[in-house]
C-alpha cells in the first residue's frame, strides 16, 4: 500500500527498560521490521507517551502503528487511536512477567522480546484499519412474537426505552399462560401469600402504548434480511398480510404444557381428578369467580384431599418423558395447595416430592406453606388409580423407605413441566423430519439458509451461552426470552424478557453503525470474500455457526454483515482462503509466524507456536504472566479470535517454518461449550483431527500439533500445560523440517 | 383420671400431627421440618437410633402414633444441641425430643425399663422430696433398679470411686437415713403443684402430680 506510513513504539516502562535490551529492539523494527518511525518511550501510557503517538498520526500521518508494551488488553483506553490500524506486541505479560529474572534467562527472555517484535511488524504491515459496514439498515423497531408475560415484558420495556414494537401473538387474546393463572408467587416480602398476577395491569398497558403496535391471531410467515433491516411478513387469520420492517427480533414464544395422557401411570387421562396444573388454575379461577371452594371434577363433591405429584414426566432418565426439570412447578404446587389450605384449613394437601426445588425466594414461600400446614412428603410416587370419584395413591416413602398410601384423594394434580415452543429443529436432517410424527410448525420462517429457525441446544431450548451471555442466540439480532430458552417462572421470564429487549437494542443501534453484536461488541471489521477464487464448496456457509452466510443461485457465499459476529470460523474453513477481515486474515497471522526467527536445529533453542483464543486461552495466559506463573521461553503465543478462525495453511506455515511444535488452545466444547462464538472450538477440533494424517505424510510425529481445552481460570494449568509440552518436544526431538524455509 | 392415651385418641382421630403440634412442647415445630437430614447426620448417637429426629417428624407426618410414642429414640436425647445448632429451619429439635418423650411418658406408652426415663423418674422423685438431690439414695436406687444381684455388681465395680469419694468428704454415709433438704418443703411442693396445674390447664390435661405413679 502506497501511502502506508509505519510507526513502532517501544516502551520501557513497567520493568521493561531493565529486563532487555530495547535499544536491540528499536533496531529490529527497523532494520528488519521495516518500520518507517522507531521509538522507545520510558512510559508510554502516560499522557505524554501517549501525545507522542499522536502527534505521529496527526503531523508525520504514521497510519499503522505498533506498540511493543504491555498486553493488548491493557491500557485499552490510553491507545485507543481509532483512525489507525494498531497492533501490540505483548512484551509486559508475555515475556519479562512470563519469564523469571535471572542472567541465565536473560538472552532467551530477549529473544522472545526480539520476535515478539518482529511478529508485530509483520502483522502490522498485513493489517487494514477496520472500516465498518456500509449501507446496513435503518430499521429501530423491535418484533416481539409471542404475547405471554415475556413478549409483554418486552414490548412494554423497548416502549419505555423509546423504541418502537410489533406484538405478534398466535392467540385471540394476549397474556398466554400467565394471564390464566388465579394467582402468583409472591414478589416481595414476607413472600408468604399467592398475590394477583398482574397480568390485566400489564396487557391494558401494552394494548393502551401507542410506540406498541399488537397483532393478534397473527403468526410469522417469512422473516428475511438482518439486524437493522429485517422484512417480516405476518400473516394475519382473518385479514390481509402485513410486511414490517424490524431492526430485531425477540423470539418469547413460550412453552406448552406435557400431555398428561401421557402418564397413564400416574392416572394422567384415566380421570378427570387427575389434572395438571393448568387446569388447577383453571379451576381455582372459575371457582373464585363464582365465590365458590375448588370442586371434584367428576361430581362435583367437595375436595377434602388434594395430592401434587411432583416432576411428573419430569427428571426422567427413562428417555420416556422430560429428562429435566422445569424449576417453576414446586412453587406452583405450593401455591395451589395454599388456595385449598386459604379456603378452609381442614383439606388435606399433600405434595410427594423427590428434591423440592423452590429458586429465588420461595424457601420463603415455601416454609409459609408449612406453616399452614401443606403437608410435604419426600416419596417416589408408584401409581395413581381412579376408584369411583376417589384416587388411590401409592407411593414409596424416601425418608421412612416403605410403601404407602393415600386411600382416597379427590384431586390429583400432576407437577408437568414446561415443553418449549420452538419451531422446527433445524439440525434434524429433511428426511428425518419428514418421517417424524408430529411435524413441527416453524415459528419465525427465517429465510436463512441453515434452516428456518433458530438452532437448538438440548430438549428443543434454543441455543444460547449460558455462562456467559445467556441472551444472545446463535441468530444476531434475534434473541430468545423466557421459557423458549430455558424453563422458568414468570419472576425469572420478566428478568429473561428486559434482558433480551436490552440486548435486541443494542443489536439494532449496533447494526446501523455497521458494528459487531457480542462478544466483539463494536467491532468494525467484517468478513471480505473474493469471489473469484471461490470454489463454491459451502463450508462457509454450512459452518458459519450464526447463520450469517447465504447462499445465491450458483452457491457462491452471501455474506450478511449485520448478522456476522466476526469470529472468522468462515476464514478457518475456507480451503482456499479467500474470506479475510480487514485487521485480521490468513496474511495477519501467516506474517506473524514468518517473522519468527527459529534457529537451527543444533541451537537446542525449539520454537512453538501457541494458537490461544483470545476470549479465554490469551487472558488466562496473560494473568499467568501477572501471578509470574513462569513458563517455558520457546513459546510464541498468537491471539486469535476463536480456534474456529484457525486456518490449516497456518499449521502448514509454522511447520514448514521450522516451528517444533504448535499448541491450540481454545474454549471447551460440546453440549456444555464454553466457546464464545458456540461451535468454534468444535469446528477447529474437527479439522484438527484430520490434521495427523498430514503430519504423517511429512514425516512428522503426530504430537506436534496439540490442542487442549484451557478456560480463563486457567493460570495456573497453562503454563504447566505449556512447560510440559516443551518437555514433550525435547523428548521427541527437532523438527527436521528446520532450515528448508 | 381415666386413659388419657384413649381421650387423645378419640380427640385427634388420625391426625397425629395435630395431636403433637397441640400436645408436645414445641411440638408446632414439626411441620416446618424439611426433611433435609442434618439432623440425622449431626446426632451424636446417629447410629445408635432407632429412627433419627428426621425419621421421627416424618413418621409424625404420617400418622404413626403408636411408632413414634414408643420409641427409644426420644430417650436417647443427650442434649448435646448439635441438631438444634444446625437445623436451617431453626427447630427446637432437642426440646422437640425432650417433649415427645414426655407426651409419651404421660400417655403410658413410653417403653418400659428405659434406662433414660428410669432415671429421669429416680431423680426427679429424689429431688422434689426435700428440695434437694440425695446422691447416695439416688445413686443406690440407680444401682439397684435391676434388681439386687445387679446392683450389688455395680457396686462392686465402683468401690474405688465410692471410697475415693468418702475420703475426699464427698459422700457422706449418714444422708441414707437423713436427707438434708431445703428450707421451704411445703413451699416448693406448692410451686410443682401449681406448674402441673398450669401445664394440665395449657394442655388440656386432667390434673395429676408426675412421678410413677402416671
Amino acid at each position: 500500500m502506497a501511502d502506508m506510513k509505519t510507526a513502532a513504539y517501544i516502551c520501557k516502562g513497567c520493568g521493561i527498560g531493565e529486563r532487555v535490551d530495547t535499544a536491540q529492539m528499536a533496531k529490529i523494527a527497523t532494520k528488519e521490521g521495516k518500520m518507517h518511525l522507531v521509538r522507545e518511550h520510558d512510559f508510554l501510557c502516560s499522557a505524554a507517551g501517549v501525545q507522542v503517538i499522536r502527534d505521529d498520526i496527526e503531523r508525520e500521518g504514521a497510519t499503522h502503528v505498533l506498540i511493543a508494551a504491555c498486553s493488548r488488553r491493557a491500557k485499552t483506553e490510553a491507545f485507543y487511536f481509532p483512525s489507525i490500524a494498531l497492533s501490540r506486541a505483548n512484551i509486559r505479560e508475555g515475556v519479562i512477567w512470563a519469564r523469571p529474572d535471572t542472567e541465565e534467562a536473560r538472552e532467551t527472555t530477549q529473544e522472545m522480546a526480539d520476535d515478539y517484535l518482529r511478529m508485530g511488524c509483520g502483522e502490522l504491515k498485513k493489517m487494514k484499519l477496520a472500516g465498518g459496514v456500509q449501507d446496513t439498515g435503518h430499521a429501530k423497531r423491535l418484533l416481539v412474537v409471542g404475547g405471554g408475560v415475556s413478549g409483554l415484558t418486552a414490548a412494554a420495556e423497548a416502549s419505555k426505552t423509546g423504541y418502537q414494537v410489533v406484538l405478534v401473538e398466535k392467540a385471540a387474546a394476549l397474556g398466554g399462560w400467565a394471564a390464566k393463572l388465579h394467582r402468583r408467587m409472591p414478589l416481595r416480602e414476607p413472600y408468604a401469600e399467592p398475590q394477583d398476577t398482574g397480568m390485566a395491569e400489564l396487557i391494558k398497558a401494552v394494548t393502551g402504548d401507542a410506540n406498541i403496535k399488537v397483532i393478534t391471531n397473527a403468526v410469522i410467515a417469512r422473516t428475511d434480511g438482518a439486524p437493522g433491516r429485517f422484512k417480516v411478513d405476518i400473516s394475519v387469520e382473518s385479514g390481509p398480510s402485513l410486511t414490517e420492517e424490524v431492526g430485531a427480533i425477540i423470539q418469547a414464544t413460550g412453552f406448552s404444557t406435557y400431555d398428561i395422557a401421557k402418564l397413564p401411570e400416574l392416572g394422567g387421562g384415566k380421570s378427570p381428578n387427575v389434572i395438571d396444573q393448568a387446569e388447577l388454575e383453571r379451576l381455582a379461577k372459575q371457582a373464585a369467580g363464582k365465590g365458590q371452594a375448588i370442586v371434584r371434577p367428576s361430581d362435583g363433591g367437595e375436595v377434602k384431599t388434594v395430592v401434587f405429584v411432583q416432576c411428573a414426566g419430569q427428571r426422567d432418565s427413562t428417555g420416556k418423558h422430560l429428562a429435566y426439570c422445569s424449576g417453576f412447578c414446586c412453587g406452583a404446587s405450593i401455591k395451589q395447595a395454599m388456595y385449598f389450605k386459604d379456603a378452609n384449613p381442614a383439606v388435606d394437601t399433600v405434595v410427594i416430592y423427590d428434591d423440592l426445588r423452590v429458586p429465588g425466594n420461595g424457601e420463603d414461600f415455601y416454609r409459609s406453606a408449612q406453616n399452614k400446614g401443606v403437608t410435604f412428603t419426600k416419596g417416589r410416587i408408584a401409581s395413581v388409580e381412579a376408584k369411583g370419584d376417589a384416587c388411590e395413591v401409592k407411593f414409596r416413602d424416601l425418608i421412612l423407605d416403605e410403601d404407602a398410601t393415600i386411600a382416597a384423594a379427590d384431586l390429583v394434580v400432576l407437577a408437568t413441566g414446561q415443553v418449549p415452543n420452538s419451531g422446527v429443529n433445524i439440525d434434524i436432517p429433511a428426511e428425518e423430519a419428514a418421517k417424524m410424527e408430529v411435524k413441527p410448525v416453524s415459528i419465525l420462517n427465517l429465510s436463512y439458509r441453515q434452516g428456518k429457525d433458530m438452532p437448538q441446544l438440548a430438549h428443543g431450548f434454543t441455543d444460547s451461552h449460558f455462562i456467559c451471555f445467556p441472551y444472545e442466540t446463535r441468530r444476531t439480532g434475534i434473541y430468545s426470552a423466557g421459557p423458549v430458552r430455558r424453563p422458568m417462572d414468570m419472576v425469572q421470564a420478566t428478568e429473561d424478557a428486559t434482558g433480551a429487549t436490552l440486548k435486541a437494542i443494542q443489536a439494532m443501534e449496533n447494526a446501523e453503525l455497521g458494528r459487531a453484536a457480542h462478544p466483539r461488541s463494536g467491532d468494525l471489521s467484517y468478513p471480505i470474500v473474493q469471489l473469484d477464487g471461490c470454489t463454491q464448496c459451502k463450508r462457509c456457509t454450512v459452518e458459519c455457526p450464526f447463520g450469517a452466510i447465504d447462499e445465491d443461485e450458483k452457491t457462491y457465499p452471501v455474506f450478511n454483515e449485520s448478522r456476522c459476529r466476526r469470529c472468522g470460523t468462515c476464514m478457518g474453513a475456507c480451503p482456499v482462503r479467500v474470506i479475510s477481515f480487514e485487521n485480521y486474515s490468513c496474511d495477519t497471522v501467516g506474517a506473524q509466524i514468518k517473522a519468527v526467527d527459529v534457529p537451527d536445529e543444533f541451537s537446542e533453542k525449539p520454537r512453538i507456536l501457541v494458537l490461544a483464543c483470545e476470549n479465554d486461552a490469551y487472558p488466562a495466559i496473560d494473568m499467568a504472566g501477572m501471578q509470574r506463573n513462569c513458563y517455558s521461553a520457546f513459546v510464541r503465543v498468537i491471539p486469535v479470535r476463536c480456534l474456529g478462525s484457525v486456518n490449516t495453511i497456518w499449521i502448514t506455515d509454522a511447520l514448514s517454518a521450522g516451528f517444533d511444535g504448535i499448541m491450540m488452545l481454545g474454549c471447551k466444547h460440546g453440549d456444555d461449550y464454553q466457546c464464545h462464538f458456540v461451535k468454534g472450538s468444535e469446528l477447529a477440533s474437527v479439522r484438527m483431527s484430520k490434521i495427523d494424517d498430514t503430519l504423517k505424510q511429512l514425516a512428522l510425529e503426530t504430537e506436534r500439533v496439540i490442542s487442549h481445552d484451557v478456560a480463563i481460570t486457567d493460570m495456573a494449568r497453562v503454563p504447566q500445560l505449556i512447560n510440559d509440552y516443551a518437555a514433550k518436544i525435547n523428548e521427541i526431538g527437532m523438527s527436521p523440517l528446520k532450515g528448508f524455509a | 383420671m381415666g386413659d388419657l392415651n384413649t381421650q387423645m385418641l378419640d380427640k385427634y382421630r388420625n391426625n397425629f400431627l395435630h395431636e403433637v403440634e397441640e400436645k408436645v412442647d414445641d411440638g408446632h415445630w414439626v411441620k416446618m421440618c424439611m426433611q433435609c437430614g442434618v439432623c440425622a447426620g449431626s446426632c451424636t448417637f446417629g447410629p445408635d437410633w432407632e429412627h433419627t429426629p428426621q425419621k421421627i417428624f416424618m413418621m409424625i407426618r404420617a400418622g404413626k402414633r403408636e411408632e413414634v410414642l414408643s420409641s427409644h429414640s426420644m430417650w436417647l436425647c443427650t442434649s448435646c444441641y448439635n441438631c438444634m445448632v444446625r437445623c436451617p429451619r431453626e427447630l427446637p429439635i432437642t426440646h422437640i425430643m425432650h417433649g415427645l418423650a414426655s407426651y409419651a411418658h404421660r400417655l403410658g406408652l413410653a417403653p418400659k425399663n428405659q434406662p433414660t426415663r428410669d432415671f429421669s423418674l429416680i431423680f426427679w422423685d429424689n429431688c422434689t422430696k426435700t428440695g434437694r438431690v440425695n446422691e447416695l439414695r439416688m445413686t443406690i436406687s440407680v444401682y439397684f433398679r435391676e434388681g439386687i444381684v445387679s446392683g450389688i455388681k455395680k457396686m462392686w465395680t465402683l468401690r474405688n470411686v465410692g471410697r475415693g469419694l468418702f475420703f475426699a468428704k464427698r459422700l457422706n454415709p449418714l444422708e441414707l437415713f437423713v436427707s438434708h433438704g431445703c428450707k421451704d418443703k411445703d413451699g416448693l411442693r406448692r410451686a410443682l403443684k401449681k406448674a402441673d396445674e398450669i401445664e394440665a390447664r395449657r394442655r388440656g390435661y386432667a390434673v395429676q402430680p408426675r412421678g410413677y405413679s402416671s
